[in-house]
């Protein structure tokens, strides 16, 4: 009859993340825990661990458009989940062979750091806090953003300046809460803060009014317009007011699965470089630049050096497509520009190193 | 408790037997399994706790409460306290605990009187009365607080925005970012005032229990209203003239995007509160209504018999009687409203559950931050069940 209402649902998974924690974290000390059944078993050797379990466990946002949200048919969609598709291709040449862990901005880091997931890319702030203190090792930037503010046009806000004294929605636990009171310091701008955890909750309290403006990454800005009713009516201010460089981030302590994940992610940079798409991939074997080659497994050992396949570049093109491809798809429709994210060839700020 | 005096057989001490080192020895069994079942609890904690701080290390996790100290940097809507983001973690934690307490104390006093009142109202002989109460407790009952909470907060939200706001009594404004009210500019002489209330709230209780005293040797009734009054009210009022009598009322305005000055109640907390005492007021309703049953119905008629009104006999002889049976129950309910606050954090209230969320996130302490909501909940529990269990023993029937 009575509710055991100890905590809400968000601070129950973190408890239980905690949780594990715990005893997950425990595990590993006893001799040898069989590796099958296993985020304990992911601890140190989260590369063999994997391989041996033979699915990659990958955690996502809860529902961004563009960046990770199941569609009609229940599959998830999105940059950062086809960046988990990739890798489980490089590991075991399968699109398929993924767990998708739906993970809020409050519990994503303990769901990495239990093993609960053995990588987290869902639109995280790389910082040095979270590389050092947290024990975990960035791998890439996959995605460069900035964060920013959103408003009804009714309210007549054209830029920053203009929120003082508004109310303003945020979502706790990320960088963005302190970028919002860094920003207000130092422009002298008093606001009164409405903190709620859940995405689909923090928008209902913009969208109802609860607050006068909204703010977090532009892509997510972007994607949270694109999804209301009347998009027209929503305007993302002209400030930045941050450097938000998103990407994919592992456990410390394996670097070698660390080196699969960064090189996947430069694979894909490099493929659009040179030209390298879903569709052409299999011809391209034939192409008779050496880089090309050595990328596609037709010469060199790098697939091997990376404990893969030698074919690993050709199969995660042809299972995914190349970094452009990958924007195209899901970043293009919500209205999210190349901007800095545009190759280093055409002034953009991605850049692969070379594959040799 | 019992007051009975002692069964002089009672009082003869047992016989004291030598301890035999024999398997055969009952006592002696009996030590060996409590040394064993402590021992076996005392490692498997420090096996899990050894291993978790081992493998904390060879992740590179920091550990430990250093970071307590650290700028919290994260903004909080409502406090009881100064706090601004440059505030430490520690200091946005008691932020959180006093906010979980603002929410708590007030419904739980809330919640025990609407509590009262419906379980009364549905033992009324008013048939619409007593039918109106028991659809009220069947609906609040059957349905999980987590949607009305946010049943609530959207009712809130569709309030219309600052500019429209509802303006029923000047200087009181109701829009979707709360409630503002005008309220007194809170000087020196009024926390001296509210101190002299509580120290003649003190003297009024001693010299009640003086004038008990004093009735019980001579017989003679002493009258106690004279003394409160003066205590409560001319104390507070006297102290305050000599500080000057400051009374400057503070009106909310609209001022560009929102209300400047006055009292907010916002949106969140009342959408909580009023959650959690339509809720918890329910099932106190039927404690309320299953105590006063419990008492036998002889005494209802004899205290009729005596010619006293029914009110009377509610207040004098049933209620008194019921309370007995009402209050361990009541414990759980106060406990439940307190656990169930933590539910704030789905309707975006900031209470310790909400920031100590954060603040493990911000920092990655996941351990550190779960222990401290345990700390708190089982301290502000436990603090609830030693005063309730204290008045249980007082209010409990003295036998003789």
């Amino acid at each position: 009859m009575q509710p055991f209402g100890l905590f809400s649902t968000r601070a129950l998974s973190a408890a239980a993340l905690a949780g594990t924690l715990l005893a997950g974290v425990a595990a590993p000390a006893r001799a040898q825990a069989p590796a099958a059944q296993a985020p304990a078993a992911a601890a140190s050797n989260t590369f063999d661990a994997v391989r041996s379990r033979g699915t990659l466990s990958c955690g996502v946002n809860t529902g961004v458009a563009g960046f990770a949200q199941p569609d009609s048919q229940g599959v998830w969609r999105g940059l950062d989940v086809d960046y988990c598709r990739a890798i489980a291709v490089a590991l075991f040449n399968d699109a398929n062979k993924v767990r998708f862990v739906p993970t809020t901005a409050q519990n994503r880091f303990t769901a990495l750091q239990s093993g609960e997931v053995d990588l987290l890319a869902r639109n995280t702030t790389w910082t040095l806090s979270r590389d050092t203190s947290l024990g975990f090792d960035f791998a890439a930037v996959n995605f460069y953003d900035g964060q920013g503010f959103m408003v009804k046009t009714s309210t007549g806000a054209k830029s920053g300046k203009d929120l003082e004294g508004a109310t303003i929605c945020v979502q706790p636990g990320t960088t963005t809460e302190q970028n919002l009171t860094e920003w207000a310091r130092a422009n002298r701008i008093r606001f009164s803060p409405v903190v709620i955890e859940r995405l689909e909750e923090v928008v209902q309290a913009y969208a109802s009014g609860r607050c006068d403006a909204y703010t977090t990454d532009i892509s997510g800005l972007a994607s949270t317009r694109s999804t209301q009713p009347n998009s027209e009516e929503h305007v993302i201010l002209p400030d930045v007011i941050s450097k938000e460089p998103l990407g994919p981030l592992v456990r410390q302590g394996d670097a070698r699965f660390a080196d699969v994940v960064r090189w996947t992610h430069f694979l894909l940079i490099a493929a659009e470089e040179f030209g390298i798409t879903q569709a052409n991939a299999a011809q391209m074997v034939n192409d008779p630049r050496p880089e090309v080659q050595r990328m596609l497994g037709r010469g060199g050992d790098l697939g091997k050096m990376l404990g893969l396949d030698n074919a690993w570049g050709l199969n995660v093109i042809r299972a995914v497509g190349n970094y452009g491809e990958l924007f195209e798809r899901h970043l293009t429709p919500i209205g999210i520009k190349r901007g800095p994210n545009a190759l280093w060839t055409n002034g953009g700020l991605q850049y692969a190193p070379p594959f040799r | 408790m019992s007051q009975t005096t002692m069964d002089p057989r009672l009082l003869r001490a047992p016989p004291k037997r030598k301890l035999r080192l024999s398997w055969a020895d009952e006592r002696v069994r009996g030590i060996v399994w409590q040394i064993l079942v402590v021992g076996l609890f005392g490692a498997i904690f420090y096996w899990l706790w050894s291993n978790t701080v081992h493998n904390l290390e060879v992740r590179r996790i920091a550990t430990g409460f250093g970071f307590l100290d650290r700028e919290a940097g994260l903004p909080i809507g409502e406090s009881l306290i100064e706090y601004s983001p440059t505030d430490t973690y520690l200091r946005a934690l008691l932020v959180g605990l006093l906010n979980t307490l603002k929410v708590a104390v007030v419904g739980i006093v809330l919640a025990t009187v609407l509590g009262t009142l419906v379980g009364i109202a549905r033992l009324s002989r008013n048939w619409l009365l007593s039918k109106v109460a028991g659809v009220y407790i069947e609906v609040i009952r059957d349905l999980p607080l987590l949607l009305q909470l946010l049943f609530w907060y959207s009712i809130m939200q569709s309030l219309p925005g600052p500019r429209q706001s509802l303006n029923p009594v000047e200087g009181v404004f109701l829009s979707n970012r709360g409630l503002k009210l005008p309220w007194l500019e809170w000087q020196d002489a009024h926390t001296y005032a509210l101190l002299a209330f509580v120290a003649g709230a003190v003297g009024t209780w001693l010299w009640s229990r003086r004038a008990t005293a004093l009735r019980l040797q001579d017989g003679k009734p002493r009258p106690v209203w004279p003394a409160a009054l003066g205590l409560l009210v001319g104390l507070p009022l006297v102290v305050w003239f000599a500080f000057g009598a400051p009374w400057t009322v503070d009106w909310p305005a609209l001022r560009g995007f929102n209300f400047r000055g006055g009292l907010t109640v916002t949106p969140e907390y009342f959408a909580l509160l009023l959650g959690l005492v339509l809720y918890t007021a329910g099932f106190i309703a039927e404690i309320v209504r299953a105590g006063i049953q419990a008492v036998p119905h002889g005494q209802w008629e004899a205290a009729q018999a005596l010619g006293l009104r029914r009110g009377a006999v509610l207040k004098r002889i049933v209620l008194p009687q019921a309370l007995r049976v009402i209050i361990p129950p009541m414990t759980s309910q106060y406990l439940n409203i307190t656990k169930n606050s933590s539910l704030a954090v789905a309707i975006g209230y900031q209470d310790i559950v909400s920031i100590a969320n954060t603040v493990l996130n911000q920092t990655g302490q996941a351990i550190e931050g779960i222990a401290i909501i345990m700390l708190v909940y089982l301290t502000i529990s436990l603090s609830i069940s030693l005063f309730m269990n204290w008045y249980n023993a007082r209010i409990a029937l003295v036998e003789r």
